[in-house]
């Protein structure tokens, strides 16, 4: 076992007892735990033990006592794990798991996804491209969640998770490709920008409706279980999505079919103007893991360390116990939802710098790196200059790419065009032809 | 096209200027550009004030809420106003209580609106995006719409409003384009009803409220902000269930709802100025229950029938108009009658310009029908 692994372990140990949800009630026993060991509470309701009850699925003991049988919301809400504060300082450094090297080379991918957001977004603003939706501020969950999986876990992404792709190696160019729409974009220039997917790199291609892609996930990680397979699925969502009912039926699919899968949850604290506040009355999303019988850890979304241990910790777990564990990260929307709003008609300036810009997830590891001497701030404009012209060449060479032609419209509605599409594809060309100079040149 | 050019105006703040070379994507085509047709109010209408389609909603919202203390307005992201503007000012006049942002779910909503009216208030739920209301789609299909057959009419959800932008705007793609129209129409014991533009949405929308069934009212959001019509201020209503003929004409009846309205009377225009063909054009305005009166008596005198939506061809309520007609008016007919549609695929994003049953298409519709007889 490595150094970092044990560590790790060692580290998430350590965790367990601070931030990890274990469901309440174990069926196979009699005993009865209560999420906070209230002594005086336990000590009643064994004196009021009148036998035992027995239901279908379920062991317990009666109570002539309704308090003992009442759960009540926590009012303390669920600490959340850090291992990186604000300044770039390490809490513990025995839970430090990933190697100088590492953190170097996610940093420079921070930095070019950071980049590259704001050159997009600055391109649609001139009407370049179409939308674009940024990822400030959640840099971490991206990195930290992509370098805690193996490559050949499943991801299911909601749209705001462009890091987790490129880890896996997914090129800007490649972004730029999908978001420009041009003829090298994989997903054949059919959906809105951001929406990325690469079957190369196991990462299920992103559908705007919110929540869809949360059910699917269990059926992967069950397709992968059976097989043998020896991997998971980590499924990505919103505070937002996790209101949809497809929610629901994801975590109670994973934990009555057993199935190796990662609920991860971005908490950014809003869906698009909606506050957290007025989404959910209760303490977050991962106190609900408790209702399904599942195991949850609260993390600090912008530390790049405690999601890392998080993942990583899980994914094992999720492998060899054939389980699903959820991961609700704790984040702030620094930007816009997309290009679409402004969020000015929703928020305040002052919470944006309170809860967001002062804890940066790019400048934590940052001054994490110069602290130990590994990068310097001469580096960082070196390779923040130098990134961004790479990056600007890139975007025109992706626009100078052609669009695809007609045939993408046809193509893969089904496994083999059928011939209605063919006598519809036959006579827009037929139109088309007719009208050369009403149609976009490419067509002709 | 209208944001994209509004939004040239922005100024970068990290990336210079010049180093942008400011660009409309190519994804625009002038045969799918929006020439958009005013409505003028009839005479008697009284006081009028010029809105575009958003400002038409919310004033119309706002004397609803005014008149029927037990409205609510309730959706995602409504509490501001909603990510179109549609709801704003609304709870800042009428309180937190009856204005407010629901969780994100299309199901609980839908749901939620269903509860409302059937405890005797008055809910007027919006759906973001049309594409987005089939999270709901089981409450509306077996709830919403039986909820007065099924109770021997003991109960009934008659005072739901749904209301959800629908259509086309040339960036969308899949999930931000769909007309969703026909699926609901197939749907007995809903109303599906959808305006051409700003006059019309006050008209049909302050029906839809006053109407007992639950009422499915798509808007083309590609007019939200396009264009203005004069708009009567006071209580001025269109009857649900009629269409209107928008313009007489002998030869040729075009059929068509919310913004492929304003298509069919561009292609309407060509047919006059280059083929001297006189077309009726009529607004079917409700899709479900809809005016077949008004479509017969037309195809009756003129012979011809095209027939146009945005929504795929297969399955669309083109084919239900047109095989209803055929059966009523089959010795009138002097043409096949033609539908202009999508095309059988899912609605793309480079390819809207030819994916779309633009003006061109139309007129070729309208040549074909005028060649065939
Ligand atoms: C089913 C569905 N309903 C509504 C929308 C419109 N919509 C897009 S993103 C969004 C907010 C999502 O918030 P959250 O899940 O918290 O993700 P975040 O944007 O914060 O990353 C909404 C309402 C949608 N895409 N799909
Ligand atoms: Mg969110």
């Amino acid at each position: 076992m490595s150094r970092f692994l044990v560590n790790h372990l060692s580290a998430m140990s350590r965790l367990c007892r601070v931030t990890v949800l274990r469901p309440l009630l174990t069926p196979s026993t009699t005993q009865v735990r209560f999420q906070t060991t209230d002594i005086k509470h336990r000590d009643r309701l064994i004196q009021k033990e009148l036998g035992i009850a027995r239901y279908v699925g379920m062991k317990t003991v009666y109570s002539a006592d309704i308090e003992t049988c009442t759960v009540v919301p926590n009012h303390t809400p669920l600490p959340v794990y850090q291992v990186l504060d604000n300044e770039g300082c390490v809490h513990d450094t025995d839970q430090l798991s990933l190697s100088n090297q590492e953190v170097l080379d996610i940093y420079k991918q921070m930095v070019t996804l950071t980049l590259m957001d704001k050159l997009l977004y600055d391109a649609q603003r001139h009407g370049r491209i179409s939308f674009y939706m940024a990822c400030t501020g959640e840099e971490a969950i991206h990195f930290g969640s992509s370098a805690g999986l193996s490559h050949e876990d499943m991801v299911y992404a909601q749209y705001r998770e462009a890091g987790v792709l490129m880890y896996r190696g997914f090129s800007p160019e490649e972004c730029m490709n999908q978001c420009t729409g041009n003829v090298l974009d994989l997903g054949k220039a059919r959906q809105m920008p951001v929406h990325y997917g690469s079957r190369k790199l196991n990462y299920q291609h992103i559908s705007s409706p919110l929540g869809t892609q949360i059910p699917q996930a269990p059926g992967t990680a069950y397709a992968f279980k059976l097989q043998g397979a020896n991997k998971c699925v980590c499924v990505f969502f919103g505070d937002g999505s996790a209101s949809e009912g497809d929610c629901h039926a994801a975590m109670n699919f994973a934990t009555t079919l057993q199935c190796p899968v990662l609920f991860f949850c971005r908490n950014n604290g809003y869906a698009i103007s909606t506050p957290a506040t007025e989404q959910y009355a209760g303490d977050g999303i991962a106190m609900r893991a408790i209702g399904y019988g599942m195991e949850a850890v609260r993390v600090d979304g912008n530390d790049l360390f405690a999601v890392y241990n998080a993942v990583k910790h899980y994914r094992e777990r999720a492998v060899t116990e054939n389980a699903p564990f959820l991961i609700e990260a704790m984040t702030y929307r620094v930007g816009h939802h997309s290009t679409s709003d402004d969020w000015k008609a929703y928020r305040y300036e002052n919470e944006v710098h309170e809860l967001g810009l002062n804890s940066c997830p790019v400048k934590r590891v940052k001054l994490f790196l110069i602290k130990q001497g590994l990068w310097t701030s001469e580096e960082d404009e070196d390779f923040i200059q130098q990134t961004r012209s790479t990056l600007i060449q890139t975007l025109e060479k992706a626009e100078r790419q052609p669009k695809p032609g007609l045939d993408s419209l046809f193509t893969d509605v089904y496994d083999k065009i059928p011939s209605n599409l063919i006598d519809q594809r036959n006579e827009i060309t037929n139109h088309i032809r007719k009208y050369p100079n009403e149609y976009p040149k490419h067509y002709q | 096209m209208q944001r994209l050019t509004s939004s040239l105006k922005y100024v970068s703040k990290f990336y210079k200027l010049d180093q942008l070379r400011p660009l409309i994507i190519q994804i625009c085509s002038a045969s799918t550009d929006l020439n958009f047709h005013k409505s003028v109010p009839p005479k008697d209408a009284g006081e009028t004030k010029e809105m575009n389609l958003v400002q038409s909603l919310s004033h119309t919202m706002d004397i609803a809420m005014e008149r029927d203390p037990s409205m609510i307005v309730f959706g995602e992201d409504v509490a501001f106003g909603g990510v179109f503007r549609c709801t704003l000012g609304l709870r800042d006049k009428y309180g937190k209580d009856r204005v407010f942002n629901t969780p994100l779910s299309e199901q609980g909503i839908i749901a939620f609106g269903i509860g409302v009216a059937a405890g005797g208030s008055t809910a007027m739920a919006e759906i973001q995006f049309a594409d987005y209301i089939f999270p709901g789609f089981d409450q509306i299909v077996n709830e919403a719409s039986k909820f007065r057959y099924r109770s021997g009419g003991q109960f009934d959800c008659g005072k739901l409003v749904v209301r959800a932008p629908y259509g086309a705007v040339g960036h969308g793609a899949h999930y931000h384009s769909q007309s969703p129209e026909a699926y609901f129409a197939h749907t007995a014991g809903l109303k599906v009803v959808i305006p051409r533009g700003p006059l019309q949405a006050k008209g049909l929308l302050l029906s839809s409220f006053a109407d007992d069934n639950p009422v499915f009212f798509f808007e083309p959001k590609r007019l939200y902000r396009a264009a203005t019509d004069m708009i009567p201020i006071g209580d001025w209503r269109i009857p649900l269930g009629e269409a209107e003929v928008v313009r007489q004409g002998r030869d040729v009846t075009l059929v068509a709802w919310g913004r492929q309205l304003h298509t069919m009377l561009d292609a309407a225009d060509m047919a006059r100025d280059q083929l001297d063909v006189e077309c009726e054009v009529i607004d079917l305005q409700t899709i479900l229950p809809w005016d077949t009166e008004t479509i017969f008596k037309s195809v009756r005198s003129t012979g011809r029938l095209i027939i146009s939506h945005e929504a795929p061809l297969t399955g669309g309520f083109a084919g239900e108009i047109a095989s209803t007609v055929q059966e009523a008016c089959f010795l009138s007919l002097e043409a096949p009658i033609q539908r202009v549609c999508g095309w059988d695929t899912p609605f793309p994003h480079i390819q809207e310009p030819v994916y779309m049953p633009d003006r061109l298409r139309c007129f070729e519709a309208i040549k074909k029908v005028i060649a065939d007889s």
